[in-house]
């Protein structure tokens, strides 16, 4: 059986996971690509309130097709993580964001900042679009409609299949992973 | 001189633009099937699984296999005969662009192209401009090829003008130094269009042409298909694997194409492309 988790995330999950484990993500969670990380910074940075609590909150690194008539979204698989490295750890610091949901490889800092502060990383599988969307039940723009795809979304999510890449305990599964498959 | 409506072609890449991203091509579909077949590792299987059930729902559901429906990449053969009729200009660069628009808007795929890279970064909001590559031919009949192509992909390629003496080693070792610096980011198993001579422009449009290649196509140059098969190997030896999270299958598919290049030079270009390796031809 694969293990159900819930999001906002309790610490005491985020503890008890470990990087190399899949699990199936429900709850409720929020977009955000460069442009959105972007400005949420710089509203961390003036001392300025940000416009959706990030506190315990897990953000999808995903800019969605339009959805079809009747359809709550279109395809929504994930982006690359590493543009977003610059920002997450102060979002990890200040904010108090618990998940993060991309693809690849975090930098050293990153990881850092989620070791400090007990935060996950999730890897959804890039590419698997049509799938993932099927796992949101719910979409609604919650914040900077003006940036289209990069707007921010809440997003009611059932089942997300979803492999946990970094724990909060530093272990990485982009360099474990291939690691154990080299033939080097 | 044959007449061909500017309409016909307006509406023949409306299509080709929801087909390329609704239906993952037999050849890519295959790839990854067999790829679920050597793959030992039990997340990479997984991952595997749900790629092709990725595709299949994205072709029973008429909806885009990835959400980023890319930049819309058109490789055409224009026949010199050809006139194009009864447009808004009579130019087959106009008639791409309006299909495009209307196929990007139609087709619910996402629009991803910004009207500056650097200051303004807005998005045209109609997918403009696609990104077309022409060729004259003899004749009377256009070729289109459509290639859409996402950003996690494009980002990891890279382009090197190596010394003549850092020869065949010299070309696998940056292929391989490439595919390892992308890591997960392009989305593997990869398909890896490798362009080799011309010059610095050319190697690079080698390689994005070498993608348009179905995927498992062997090179008609029995010298080049053996380096495809060492780069494949080395490729696949790193333990990347599906997604970057370690496994056999880096992979699917290595296409090189060549041309004569300066006495001076060896250039080589590598243009990574995803798992969703979707091209489309049409010829009007």
């Amino acid at each position: 059986m694969i293990r159900k988790i819930t999001a906002p995330l309790d610490e005491n999950v985020i503890r008890s996971l470990n990087a190399g484990d899949e699990i199936l993500l429900s709850g409720i969670i929020f977009t955000g690509r460069d442009a959105a990380h972007k400005r949420l910074c710089s509203l961390i940075d003036k001392g300025d309130s940000l416009p959706v609590d990030l506190n315990g909150a897990v953000i999808y690194f995903v800019g969605p097709a339009p959805s079809k008539p009747g359809k709550v979204i279109g395809s929504a698989g994930p982006t690359t993580s590493y543009r977003m490295d610059s920002y997450s750890p102060l979002l990890i610091e200040k904010a108090a964001l618990k998940g993060m949901i991309g693809k690849g490889q975090r930098s050293e800092k990153v990881k850092d900042s989620m070791k400090k502060h007990c935060a996950v990383y999730f890897a959804a599988i890039g590419g698997a679009g049509a799938l993932m969307s099927k796992c949101i039940v719910k979409s609604e723009i919650v914040a900077y409609e003006d940036l289209g795809p990069e707007a921010i979304r809440r997003l009611e999510v059932v089942d997300m299949p979803l492999i946990v890449a970094t724990d909060c305990y530093g272990n990485d599964l982009y360099e474990t992973g291939p690691a154990g498959y080299s033939k080097e | 001189m044959r007449n061909v409506e500017y309409n016909l072609i307006v509406n023949t890449v409306e299509k080709m633009c929801m087909d390329a991203n609704y239906f993952l091509p037999e050849d890519t579909f295959n790839a990854i099937r067999n790829s679920y077949e050597i793959e030992e590792s039990e997340t990479a299987r997984s991952i595997l699984e749900k790629c092709i059930e990725n595709a299949e729902i994205a072709a029973n559901e008429n909806m885009a296999i990835c959400q980023d429906t890319g930049l819309a990449v058109f490789f055409i053969k224009l026949g010199v005969d050809v006139r194009i009729v009864n447009g808004r200009t009579g130019l087959i660069y106009d008639a791409v662009n309006d299909g495009v628009a209307s196929g990007y808007e139609k087709g619910f795929l996402r629009k991803s192209v910004l009207s500056d890279p650097l200051y303004d970064r807005k998005n045209t909001g109609n997918n403009l401009p696609a990104v077309i590559h022409m060729e004259l031919t003899d004749g009377e009949a256009i070729e289109i090829i459509i290639a859409p192509k996402g950003g996690g992909a494009e980002n990891m390629s890279r382009l090197a003008m190596l010394a003549p003496s850092d020869g065949e080693k010299g070309i696998i070792d940056f292929v391989v130094e490439t595919v390892r610096k992308a890591g997960g980011n392009p989305c593997p198993p990869v398909v890896l269009g490798v362009g080799i001579g011309g010059n610095f422009e050319n190697s690079a449009l080698l390689a994005k042409k070498a993608l348009l290649w179905p995927a498992g196509e062997r090179n008609s140059d029995e010298r080049y298909d053996r380096l495809e098969k060492l780069i494949l190997d080395k490729v696949n030896n790193t333990g990347i694997g599906p997604q970057g999270l370690g496994g056999r299958v880096t992979c699917l598919s290595v296409h090189i194409e060549w041309q004569p290049c300066h006495l001076a030079s060896l250039p080589v270009a590598v243009n990574i492309n995803c798992h969703a390796h979707r091209h489309v031809k049409v010829v009007i």
